[in-house]
Parts: structure tokens; sequence; C-alpha cells
């Protein structure tokens, strides 16, 4: 499989990253080249193996419902670029 | 270096405790190193003061911990309350953590003082520190007869670089696919990564969060002893903490190694490493069976796939983990675009470097609708095969050795194509993959005069086995090279 620049645009837009068409020029034979090193692993016969979830066997703990943690509004704001009232501050998303 | 700052933290904590000199003696004399070591860029922020405060506490009694009197370096990988965490990339720049990391709080529990946090590839992104967003550490190691600036490795560069030249006796660092030990083996020390789980992953920058994991590095494998002890430990805060007691490895520390058998996997006598690698691999083996062990040769029959199942799972990983840089919450915003959605594209293409952002498009395109299948979970289920590997493996064997790293210390600027420089890893990441802990230890210089590492690999919760070995390659290597001082 080898990735078009087309598709390079397409994972850029997933991948929420802007980028000029130079840019993208230049990174479809680098992610190509990666791309195809990787596919070696269809040499491998993985037919009936199990995909590993957890690399050491551990069970998945619960906790009691309660919260552990509070009043600290601030402190959670104090990194923000833009806070207003208390809240997170985004570019306006509705006209 | 001047008489404290080329002490091992044993020495440290034992003169400090004998009243041989003070804590803040120690301290002092570190942060004029580090002040007068700016030129190897291995520090991001120094924290003097922190030093200070730490050692005023172990002087008057009231920090009594088993690292009482010794700073030590953080990476910037490890949030520090109030302290700049920038895990090495523009996007973090300024960012002071509300909160404290559970590896840095559990040292400072153990009464141990912060030098500084310490530089690294952009969000432990790169084998040589050049992917830094502040600049790349430069490495105390020169070749002979050579003024070209050498990597120090990464992404625990400037944690390596830093013990290397005696401006910390000891540093946390990170290991997701060898970023603990290839730097380590670079710089002429010793560093751990113990089995995944043991350390809190809480309040590290993450990257791949079922590979990575926090480990010490140091002059010693005693060192790495003690700091291990300090940083593991039960943390509910972590889905993926152990809830095991931890071990103490640094009493139990022996060199003797009868009935221990050592294992020797073929697989990884690969082409193209240098004569001097697989010559020192061979004096290891030596050395080991002089320590009382029985080398057995071993088969790890999937190890030549390790190298691109990680480069798709720990892509994929950090696809989905640096999703949180939207320039809402912390870090930083480009301003003056029309929506939200250009803000945040805006925002990830200034803030991100272009090793992160190469990742992070492979990670996006594996985990893509079409493609999942034969990428992820393709990877995930060979990771599986190579776990299965080192389970037979360790029927027949107590420990692994091998080379660290395919080459010493390599030019800043040297290395440019992706690939070559992901085969940096090469030795590295089998056993990351399948969650051991692994060390790398000094075991000699090349004939250019750099230092070049071993690499022990344990089963599952048997950092003992690896640390004995690794002081039996020490005690056996007498490795006493020291960079000479330019900076």
């Amino acid at each position: 499989m080898s990735v078009s620049t087309e598709q390079v645009r397409h994972i850029a837009k997933l991948a929420r990253i802007a980028m000029s068409d130079e840019e993208i020029e230049r990174l479809a034979p680098e992610l190509n080249n990666i791309l195809g090193w990787v596919e070696q692993l269809g040499e491998v016969d993985t037919d009936g193996v199990e995909p590993l979830t957890a690399v050491i066997d551990q069970k998945l703990r619960l906790r009691d419902d309660v919260v552990t943690e509070g009043n600290i509004r601030d402190d959670i704001l104090a990194n923000a670029p833009e806070a207003q009232h208390g809240f997170f501050a985004v570019p306006k998303v509705i006209e | 270096m001047t008489e404290l700052t080329s002490k091992t933290i044993a020495e440290l904590r034992d003169g400090f405790r004998s009243g041989e000199f003070t804590a803040r003696e120690i301290a002092e004399e570190f942060n004029a190193a580090v002040a007068a070591a700016k030129t190897l860029n291995a520090y991001t922020v120094e924290t003097p003061d922190d030093a200070l405060t730490a050692a005023e506490a172990a002087d008057s009694g009231k920090s009594t911990g088993p690292l009482a009197g010794i700073p030590l370096g953080i990476k910037d990988l490890f949030a520090t309350k109030g302290v700049d965490t920038t895990a090495g990339s523009r996007i973090l720049k300024g960012f002071k953590p509300p909160y404290e990391s559970s590896v840095s709080a559990n040292l400072r529990k153990a009464g141990a003082g912060m030098l500084g946090k310490l530089n690294m590839d952009e969000f432990a992104m790169g084998s040589s520190n050049e992917t830094s967003a502040y600049g790349p550490v430069i490495s105390p190691w020169r070749r002979q007869g050579s003024n070209v600036g050498l990597t120090p490795g990464g992404s625990s560069g400037g944690s390596a670089a830093a013990v290397a030249a005696g401006i910390a006796p000891g540093a946390t660092g990170t290991d997701t696919g060898g970023s603990i030990r290839q730097p380590a083996a670079f710089a002429g020390i010793s560093g751990i990564k113990p089995t995944y789980g043991r350390c809190s992953r809480w309040g590290i920058v993450s990257f791949a969060s079922s590979l990575d994991q926090a480990g010490p590095m140091a002059k010693t494998v005693r060192d790495c002893a003690i700091l291990l002890e300090a940083m593991c430990g039960f943390d509910p805060k972590d889905s993926t903490s152990l809830d095991l007691p931890v071990p103490q490895w640094e009493s139990n520390l022996s060199s003797d190694l009868k009935g221990k058998r050592v294992g020797i996997p073929k697989e990884y006598r690969i082409d193209g490493v240098p004569g001097e690698i697989n010559a020192l691999w061979d004096q290891g083996i030596e050395w080991l069976k002089d320590a009382g062990a029985t080398p057995v040769e071993i088969s790890l029959p999937h190890t030549k796939y390790a190298l691109p199942t990680y480069y798709i799972i720990a892509p994929a990983e950090a696809s989905s983990n640096l999703a949180r840089y939207d320039g809402v919450r912390y870090g930083l915003r480009v301003e003056g675009v029309k929506s939200l959605d250009d803000m945040y594209a805006a925002t990830r293409a200034e803030g991100f470097g272009a090793e992160v952002k190469r990742r992070i498009m492979i990670g996006t395109y594996v985990l893509s609708a079409g493609f999942y299948d034969a990428y992820f979970t393709k990877a995930q289920k060979v990771r599986a095969l190579i776990k299965q590997d080192f389970r037979k493996a360790f029927e027949q064997c107590d420990v692994i050795l091998t080379p660290t790293a395919p080459s010493a210390a390599f030019g800043i600027g040297e290395t440019t194509d992706p690939l070559a420089m992901y085969l940096n890893d090469v030795f590295a990441v089998p056993a990351s993959l399948a969650g051991l802990p692994a060390m790398s230890v000094p075991g000699g210089l090349d004939g250019q005069g750099l230092p070049l590492g071993l690499h022990l690999i344990g089963n599952e919760l048997d950092e003992q086995t690896v640390l004995n070995a690794g002081l039996a390659i020490e005690e056996r290597a007498g490795f006493t090279a020291r960079p000479e001082k330019w900076w």
C-alpha cells in the first residue's frame, strides 16, 4: 500500500495539523518509506494469535464512585490560554 | 569535577550520614557545576533553590528519608508542581503543572531535592535529543582528537549528559523503546527500565501508554538500585500500576551469579554492527561466566519484527495521547484564525516539531478506518508473539545479555533519515514491547574513546537478577573513564 498526497492531506485533517502543499509533498515519500518498512509484518503468520492488549497480566481495578479531588477550578484554569468566567474560552463556534 | 560532584549517590548518602560533609555542601557544589555547564544544554530549567531547600531539610534533620541530602535532575517529561514542564515541546512552553508526578513526589518524599529539569527529545520521540524544541543536548564526550559535537542519545539525553558530566549525581529518565538505555550506553553510565507497571505513569507526559516506564540513570548499578527503590510503588492513580511491594534491591545486590543461566539470543547478531560491539558482547559473556553464570544460546525468533511493530504501536498510541494538545486547556494557542477547527490545526502545526508530526501522521493513518486491522491489530498480534518468545526463553535462562545499541554516540546532524535513526533502538525495543525490566551498564570504550554499553533483559518483576548481573559486569569491566572537561 502506498499513500498519495491526497491521502496525506486527509490524514493531516484527521490529525488536526495544518499543512502547506509543500509540507504534504515532502511528507508523502517519508510516510511511504516508513509504511513500506513496517509492512514486513505481513511475513509473520499470526493466524489464531490473540492481539496483545495488556503487556503484564493485570485486572483493571475499580474504585468507589466518589469525588476524590474537587474545588480546584482555578488550578485547572491557571494554564489555559484563555479563561473567562471560570470556563475555558474558545473561538466562537456558532454565528 | 570537584570532589563531591564526582561521587556516587551511595557515597554522597553515606558521607552525609556520617557527617563528612553537609547536604548544603552537596547542593551548592552541584548547583555551581550546573550553572557552569550551560554549553551542554542539558537543563531546560535550573532550580538551585529547590536543591538548597531539600538540603536544609536534610541538614536540620527534618528529612531523614533514604535520599536525604541527594539532589537529582528530573527529566522534563515529569510534571513538577509550579516548575515549567515542557516535554521538550514548543506546544507546552510555559506550562506550570499544578501537581507533581507520582515518581518525582516519591523521590521528594525520600528526601531528594531537584537541581532542575532535563532536556529531552520532544515528547520523548527521538534517539539523539535533536528533536527538542529547546535545542539539542551536547554530549560531554568527544571522539579522541576531535571537537565535533556528539549527541548524548535520546530521548533521556539531558539526563545521560548530566550524570556523565557530573552536573547531577543521578537523574530520572523514561523509556518507551530504549530512551533510558541507549543514552546511558552513549554516555558511559548505567540506567534501568523496570517491569512495566513498577513506576507510576501518573504525571508523566504520555507518549505511548502501553510502553512508557520511568527509571533511574546514574553512575553505578548500586545508585540505580537506590533510586529505583525510591521511584517505584503502587499508585491508585495509574490504572496499570502494579499493586506489589517494592523489593529491597539495594540490600539484595550480589554479583555472585552461581547457578544463573545467561541467555545469548542468536537473532541479536545482526549485519552492520561494528566488530567492537560484538567483541564487547563476547567479553560480557566471559565476565558473567567469571561471576559464576552459565551462558546458553537462546532464540527469540520474532526479534526482526520488533522495530516495525513498535513503529506502528508507539505512533498509534502517541497520535491518540497527543490529541489533548488543542490550544484550549494549556500550552500554546495560535490566535487570529477564523474557526475553532482552524485554531486546533494552526496551534498543532506551530506547536509540534517535524518528528512529532511525522509520528502523529503515521499513528493517525494506522488507526484510520480501513487500515486499523492491517496495521494496528496486526502489530498487536506480532507483539503477542514477541512476548511469547521471551516467555519461552526465560524457561531456559534467568537473564539475557545483548549489546545496548548498534553504535557508539554519533555526531549532531549526522543521522538525517528517520528510519536510520529508528534503528538505534533495534536491541532495546523488544524488551519494551514485552514490558520486561532491562538495563544498560558501561562495558568499555571503542577505538575512538567513546563508551559502549551492555544490555541485560530480565524476566517480569525480576529486576534483582538484572541488577545483579549488571553489578557483576560493572565489577569486571572496571569502567572508570569520564569525559575530559571542555565545557
